[in-house]
């Protein structure tokens, strides 16, 4: 593997000296602009790309917009065929619709021109981030950053031996990473108003957002261990009875169950920066986050340098899953610089560059680089990243996809958050919209 | 002799373009005043209208440009004046719009009163509650949801001081049944000041000598203020009635900001319903509807209000 590495390195010397000298040549320097989400990874991305701006001479300009607004400032910007961006991270769900807008560039050619194969990633993010239809080899994106929900606890807290013999009085077990949902409903309660050092803290924080995806990013991760699928898996758009099951409905009453015994007052409307606010302020032992918040969370002066433990979504009565995250980047069919843009996408698939990105704290989705012996240790996090990506489910990536959301959070907040109506009607509601927007899209 | 300014302006036009206009008549320079306006308003606010019409009886999605664009009759309007959530959303508009204008009249009128009175510190206490308006309704937004916080939250501890319940047993934003409550408290906050000066103003464009020939009729303050001040400054409360219900039927950023519209639905009022509809869902033939019907709405019932308004003032 690391010869591997050491050649790819070699030949991307070679391949960047070139790319330098003919853009150079050529008075061909050319300023890009990648638009993405405001959050930590994409600082990381800043300081990545001043490789690539010192070995092809072109300029790299960045649009960063906070998650809460990211999908109505950029996707305003694909309807409107803006030539903003050149190159797009984009949420994995508008693979679709930017596939079939011919929002994106189609990279297959690209791909077989560059010896770009995707069997060099990790197979979910594949699917997740860069096909359209998905299970085709249609691609519309290179994986750009691998991103699951995962949670992160209180290690020190677990540990000590007062709340270890009290949560061994009352449960019969130990304090430890939950083996399941049910666990880990457990551990929320316990910690419930509890007095830490003087401090009234809580259990869990949960994804509870209304305004743009968060409740869905958060319900799913218990809907999919319960039973819940999108649709019938032998018959698609088929959703009576899959999204409404007796397993899903069961999944949503826990999540319920969840918000109201186990997260902290006035958490009704949390998703990812509220969440790391209150786990690193210590309000709360565990916190739901996407793994993006590991790195930050390990360089924590309060809960970092080992005070945290991570681990994947537990398991449920149906199986184990977790939400996917992260996104692919795309070349938007707008650009006039589209040249330059594939020759980003060309120097950011090597494996050394790759390898940079996870150092620098973004999440590869580069096999070479994960599949490295020495990537589980490589951070506290690493392995409950490998074992979460490997238990990926995403939602919708339709080009409706947002029709199918906004749905989606609605019911799903009605019912956890408003505690209106039962889950059993939430679920059938949403199957309503769901076969309503199909039906419009002449899905169905 | 003495010059008019317009005596004066017209010996400096140059002889060249004072020929040109000399033939032209009164209408037609008042037309070439008037045209770069009128354009103006035709493209900016005439067409977008009667494009809005026209899209709300389409199926057309902006994010579908290769989609064909079907005309679908009223189907539009049926489905919006048929479906439970926008009735939903409607009553809670209705909530919020009926509570704040009551309060911030009663409060903005109060205070009006009091301000009124000569006393020390007048003008520095004027400032004082004007200042809320003078943010921005993003911060104002950001703010209460600080002040709301269970844990952390001021206005948590002042209830939980004059009640004894735990402060963080209750959360403003959080529960169905005080997140309503939770944008009205919020927006009267902001907004009162507003009120207060418009009925200042009334208030102070009342002649003294009215309050003086009261005095010599032996009326008392009671008296006065109900067959003089009220009566008097009605036309300005009146006023202060449309635009803050013209500004509160569109409230948008405020309350998006405190809420996202939750709880569940609890809080989304029409405008932010109406943003989901057209640019998350991309519905543009159908939230066209949507705005076409929000807009007969608030012209009808703002029409209906300014001749009411203008009764008032011809008394």
């Amino acid at each position: 593997m690391r010869t591997n590495l050491m050649m790819t390195a070699a030949a991307g010397a070679i391949l960047a000296t070139g790319m330098t000298t003919a853009a150079m040549a050529d008075g061909h320097a050319t300023d890009l602009t990648l638009c993405w989400a405001a959050w930590d990874p994409a600082n990381s991305l800043i300081e990545l790309s001043k490789d690539f701006e010192e070995q092809s001479g072109h300029t790299m300009n960045f649009e960063f917009v906070p998650w809460t607004s990211f999908a109505d400032r950029m996707l305003n910007e694909l309807n409107s065929g803006g030539q903003l961006c050149d190159l797009m991270i984009g949420d994995s769900q508008w693979i679709g619709g930017g596939a079939e807008n011919g929002h994106y560039v189609k990279l297959n050619d690209f791909f077989d021109a560059n010896g770009i194969t995707m069997d060099d990633f990790l197979p979910a993010t594949v699917t997740g981030y860069a096909e359209w239809p998905k299970n085709t080899p249609n691609y519309y994106a290179l994986p750009a950053y691998a991103d699951v929900v995962g949670w992160t606890y209180r290690k020190d807290w677990f540990e000590r031996p007062e709340l270890q013999v009290e949560f061994m009085d009352t449960y019969g077990r130990a304090l430890d990473v939950p083996a399941n949902l049910a666990e880990l409903k457990d551990i929320a309660e316990f910690f419930q108003g509890r007095d830490i050092d003087g401090t009234t803290v809580y259990g869990a924080a949960i994804y509870t957002e209304r305004g743009s995806e968060g409740i869905t990013m958060g319900v799913t991760n218990v809907l999919y261990n319960y039973g819940f699928e999108y649709e019938n898996p032998d018959q698609p758009y088929d959703i009576d009875g899959f999204v409404n099951s007796a397993g899903a409905v069961e999944g949503l009453q826990f999540y319920k169950d969840l918000y109201d015994v186990g997260t902290p007052p006035g958490s009704s409307n949390w998703y990812m920066g509220e969440n790391i606010d209150a786990y690193r302020s210590g309000q709360v032992a565990m916190q739901m986050n996407f793994a993006f918040i590991w790195p930050g969370v390990e360089a924590d002066e309060n809960v970092g340098g080992g005070n945290s433990g991570y681990f994947p979504n537990p398991a449920g009565p149906a199986g184990q899953f977790a939400q996917l995250g992260g996104q692919g980047i795309s070349v938007v069919a707008y650009s006039e610089k589209q040249d330059a843009a594939l020759e980003y996408i060309q120097w950011f698939a090597q494996p050394e560059v790759q390898q940079r990105w996870w150092d620098l704290g973004g999440a590869s989705a580069l096999r070479a680089v994960v599949e490295d012996p020495d990537f589980a240790t490589s951070q506290p996090y690493a392995q409950t990243f490998l074992d979460s990506m490997a238990i990926v489910k995403d939602f919708w990536a339709e080009p409706a996809y947002a029709d199918l959301l906004i749905p989606m959070q609605e019911r799903m907040h009605n019912f956890v958050i408003a505690g209106d109506g039962t889950a059993q009607e939430a679920l059938d509601g949403l199957v309503r919209d769901w076969i309503e927007v199909f039906e419009d899209e002449g899905k169905i | 002799m003495t010059y008019s300014p317009i005596d004066r302006a017209a010996a400096k036009t140059p002889d060249g373009v004072a020929r040109r206009i000399r033939g032209l008549s009164d209408r037609t320079i008042a037309w070439i005043f008037v045209a770069p306006t009128i354009f103006l308003l035709l493209a900016v606010n005439i067409f977008p209208l009667i494009w809005t019409i026209r899209l709300s009886f389409t199926n057309f999605r902006v994010n579908r440009p290769n989609n064909a664009v079907e005309w679908v009759g009223l189907r539009n309007y049926e489905r919006i004046l048929t479906d439970p959530d926008v009735w939903n959303t409607m009553q809670a508009t209705a909530h919020f719009l009926i509570w704040t204008i009551t309060l911030q009249v009663l409060i903005g009128f109060t205070l009006a009163y009091l301000i009124n009175k000569k006393f020390r510190g007048n003008d520095l206490w004027t400032t004082i509650i004007v200042f809320p308006m003078m943010l921005s309704p993003a911060v104002v937004g950001n703010f209460w949801t600080f002040l709301y916080q269970p844990q952390i939250g001021l206005f948590n501890y002042v209830v939980a001081f004059f009640t004894g319940v735990d402060p963080a047993s209750f959360s403003m934003i959080g529960d169905v049944h005080l997140a309503p409550w939770a944008i009205v408290i919020a927006d009267t906050w902001m907004w009162t000041p507003f009120v207060m000066l418009i009925c200042l103003a009334g208030l102070r464009s009342i002649p003294d000598s009215i309050y003086e020939a009261a005095e010599c009729d032996r009326a008392s303050k009671w008296r006065q203020f109900w067959t003089i001040t009220i009566p008097m400054a009605l036309p300005f409360l009146m006023l202060a009635v449309l635009f803050r219900g013209i500004e509160n039927f569109k409230m948008f950023d405020l309350v998006v900001q405190l809420t996202g519209g939750g709880p569940g639905n609890t809080t989304t009022l029409t405008s932010i319903d109406l943003k989901r509809e057209a640019f998350e869902k991309w519905r543009t033939g159908y939230s066209s509807a949507y705005a076409v019907i929000l807009f007969v709405t608030v012209f009808g019932l703002a029409s209906i209000y300014v001749k009411a308004l203008n009764k008032v003032k011809e008394r």
